[in-house]
């Protein structure tokens, strides 16, 4: 793990959190929408992992906050995949084009 | 000459990469869930290379196992694993990777810059047993707070996903 200097760790995060942005801007269907977001907050965990295992190896703080930041987007994708089954059932269709009710 | 951990990083970093591309770029929905799936399992990897096994296994338990199986049910549900999306604007597309790269480079310039403290030498993985009582420890660094904040969340979570996805029979609708 040493030989790695931090910053190819963070560089590689920084890649793989504008992937799930790329995937933000040009996906119009909601569940790839979703796994754009997951992909985000993947990269945001091993973010703090890395910063937990470099710069303070002795304590756990790091850690933790990944592990809650998984546990919300376990929440999150809940939730959002109730909401897509819900707007399935009454559009026929899950893009965002579609469900245009409350734009104006 | 690399040594061996530093060679395991640089490939399972690509791979991660790779996949999530794929993930983001391919027509077929189902697909993208597969990519997205290995793309997660290699985020563990990255967990066990950073000698955080705790954290490796929530992952592998909570994404690959939870997450990704849940997401691919709801294509099931709603899309039917053949059919491919349409192409998005070309416009749209080029637009979206000029700021993408714009963004990606400017991140990673100010990267370069910043001065990172000095990496601290090396200590044995916290163990596991240090976790669960740093987890329900109520004395100062410990988490019993979030901890039974989350529990809350993935109670009203647990309701919120069946009323919203409830199905209400016709025939009760109007009242």
């Amino acid at each position: 793990m040493s030989h790695i200097p931090l910053q190819h760790v963070l560089i590689f995060s920084t890649a793989l959190f504008f992937i799930g942005m790329f995937g933000m801007f040009t996906r119009r269907n909601l569940i790839t929408l979703l796994m754009s977001v997951e992909l985000m907050l993947n990269s945001v965990n091993i973010n703090l992992a890395a910063f937990n295992k470099y710069l303070y190896p002795q304590q756990t703080g790091g850690l933790f906050l990944a592990l809650f930041i998984i546990i919300i987007a376990a929440a999150e994708a809940a939730i959002a995949i109730a909401i897509i089954i819900n707007l399935y059932r009454s559009h026929h269709s899950i893009d965002v084009d579609d469900a245009t009710e409350m734009k104006y | 000459m690399m040594p061996a951990s530093a060679i395991f990083f640089y490939v399972i970093a690509a791979a991660i990469l790779v996949t999530a591309i794929l993930s983001v770029t391919t027509r077929r929905i189902f697909r993208a869930a597969i990519w997205l799936l290995f793309s997660l399992m290699g985020i563990a990897g990255i967990y066990f290379w950073l000698d955080m096994n705790f954290l490796a296994a929530v992952q592998i338990v909570v994404y690959v196992g939870g997450i990704v199986v849940l997401i691919i049910f709801s294509v099931f549900l709603t899309q039917g694993s053949g059919q491919s999306l349409p192409l998005p604007a070309k416009f749209r597309l080029f637009i979206s990777a000029v700021a993408v790269s714009l963004g990606l480079a400017f991140t990673i310039w100010i990267l370069h810059g910043y001065g990172f403290l000095a990496t601290a030498p090396e200590v044995p993985a916290v163990e596991m047993r240090e976790i669960g009582k740093t987890m329900l420890s109520v004395q100062s660094g410990g988490y019993a707070l979030p901890f039974e904040l989350v529990s809350i969340l993935l109670l009203a979570a647990m309701v919120a996903c069946i009323a919203i996805a409830m199905k209400i029979p016709a025939d009760k609708k109007n009242d």
